[in-house]
């Protein structure tokens, strides 16, 4: 099985590339956030303010880890449900995040906005949490701290384990795999 | 009569909760191994490859399988000739939880209020759910539940006319539907019979069976065996990727009914299926 090395942030030859099925390891920077976090970026763009972070090229994780082990850089970190994104997640393409990794289905506007904003969503393995926490490097806080395990951290991360779901040309793994490997 | 101190038993729900987020049990890791031979799907494969080697580093490094360390759902059985002293035994079980998700790590993802949504910052309070059973013994078992698959789970006040095939389309149903977000390879646990409440309750138990043991009843084990098959011909397959394991296992657990009434309930559980038991 052909597996890609892509590193951060995506140019956009790289998000071209990608295709549903491909199996990546992501090596760079990726922000972790969810819902609180999502409503309060959006919140700041629909008030026409500035994010405290420059989304351009960048991949959003949707992660809450668990506290970390003394010694640990995070504590285990496996992704969670997309679905809760779905509403606020064209808004953040538009302002130039390139991939998104979570766990689960789409919302048809959420691939309408990969494919014409050139973006992909990447599936990590969902409870595959220990195995995940190894490979991010360093974990920084960026925003909303409050937020606890919720908030928005810069995490360095070597041979991130993905797999494209949505890809930029309108691809979907979860629909063609499925198909591929039904019996009646 | 046996007597049994209340802080025996919340330092024995403190270590269960660690446990059963730390040490995956054979049964799934069984269950992991098995479907890594069944497995078409190399991507599919991948996925089970990643699970047994998650499962083990979280075993070694006594660290959680998974982010999600879930709710504490307990069930004590409690000895009628038992007599438990010392204090409130409610509230030991939920200072057990508080300590176990404290000291061993945990995250704590229960809010106080469903609709104004404000952690309790200590992963309580449990759900617990008692019984009264012969003897003096205390059992206790702990199954994190996690929300993704939580979520995805379902019941349905049928028809008595929809017999064996209104269960099994149901159930398949609502497998399909669900598709990558519970965290395929699931368990399913399959609750018939009783009432509204009783049927969710029979649901989340049967999700307690180890792995691989099938329905005493030749009835039930075969309608098992035909929702497992009939799940793992959507393809949706380990992580939704596309595969022929969508599920580990389905467990049925029934009960009497009304003559009007046929609940249908449908838990799901991930692949971190957890638990852990204890005898006091
Ligand atoms: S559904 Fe289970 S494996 Fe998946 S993230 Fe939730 S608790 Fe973890």
């Amino acid at each position: 099985m052909a597996v890609k090395n892509i590193t951060t942030p995506l140019a956009e030859d790289i998000v071209m590339d990608l295709e549903a099925g491909d199996n990546v390891l992501i090596t760079g920077v990726i922000y972790s956030a969810r819902d609180a976090a999502h409503k309060k970026l959006v919140d700041l763009l629909e008030k026409g303010e500035e994010l405290p972070l420059d989304l351009q090229g960048q991949i959003i994780y949707y992660v809450g880890p668990a506290p970390a082990k003394p010694g640990q850089v995070i504590g285990s970190a496996g992704p969670t449900t997309s679905g809760r994104m779905d509403p606020y997640t064209p808004a953040l393409l538009e302002k130039g995040a390139k991939g998104l990794i979570g766990k689960g289905s789409r919302s048809q506007k959420v691939k309408d906005a990969l494919r014409e904003h050139k973006a992909v969503y990447f599936a990590s393995v969902g409870g595959a949490a220990a195995l995940t926490a190894k490979t991010i490097k360093k974990a920084d806080l960026v925003a909303y701290e409050e937020l606890g395990a919720e908030a928005i951290r810069r995490l360095e991360v070597e041979d991130f384990p993905a797999t494209v779901v949505n890809d930029a040309h309108g691809n979907d793994l979860y629909v063609d795999g499925a198909e591929k490997y039904a019996r009646d | 009569m046996r007597e049994i101190h209340v802080e025996k038993v919340r330092d024995c729900v403190k270590e269960m909760c660690i446990d059963a987020n730390n040490n995956l049990g054979q049964d799934v890791v069984g269950a992991f191994e098995h479907s890594l031979k069944i497995e078409e799907s190399p991507t599919g494969r991948n996925v089970l490859e990643l699970l047994l080697e998650n499962a083990k580093i979280a075993r070694q490094e006594q660290v959680p399988m998974c982010q999600d360390t879930g709710f504490a759902v307990i069930f004590a059985e409690v000895g009628q000739d038992l007599r438990v002293v010392g204090g409130d035994l409610r509230a030991a079980i939920d200072e057990g939880v508080r300590r176990g998700y404290e000291e061993g790590y945990l995250r704590k993802s229960i809010v106080s209020d469903p609709i104004e949504r404000v952690n309790t910052k200590d992963n309580t309070p449990a759900v617990v759910h008692f019984d009264i059973v012969p003897g003096d013994k205390l059992k206790l078992t702990i199954a994190p539940k996690g929300g993704g698959s939580e979520n995805m789970s379902a019941l349905k006040m049928l028809k008595p006319a929809d017999g064996r095939q209104g269960v099994i389309d149901f159930v398949v149903g609502q497998a399909r539907l669900a598709g990558p977000n519970p965290c395929p390879p699931t368990v399913l646990g399959v609750g018939i019979g009783g009432t509204f409440e009783k049927v969710a309750f029979l649901a989340k138990k049967a999700l307690l069976r180890p792995l691989g043991q099938p329905h005493p009843s030749p009835f039930y084990a075969e309608m098992e065996k035909e929702i497992l098959d009939k799940v793992n011909n959507t393809g949706i397959g380990p992580q939704g990727f596309g595969g022929r394991v969508t599920s580990l296992a389905v467990h049925i657990e029934t009960y009497p009914c009304h003559i009007a009434s046929f609940p249908v309930a449908l838990n799901i559980n991930c692949h971190a299926s957890r638990h852990s038991e204890r005898v006091l």
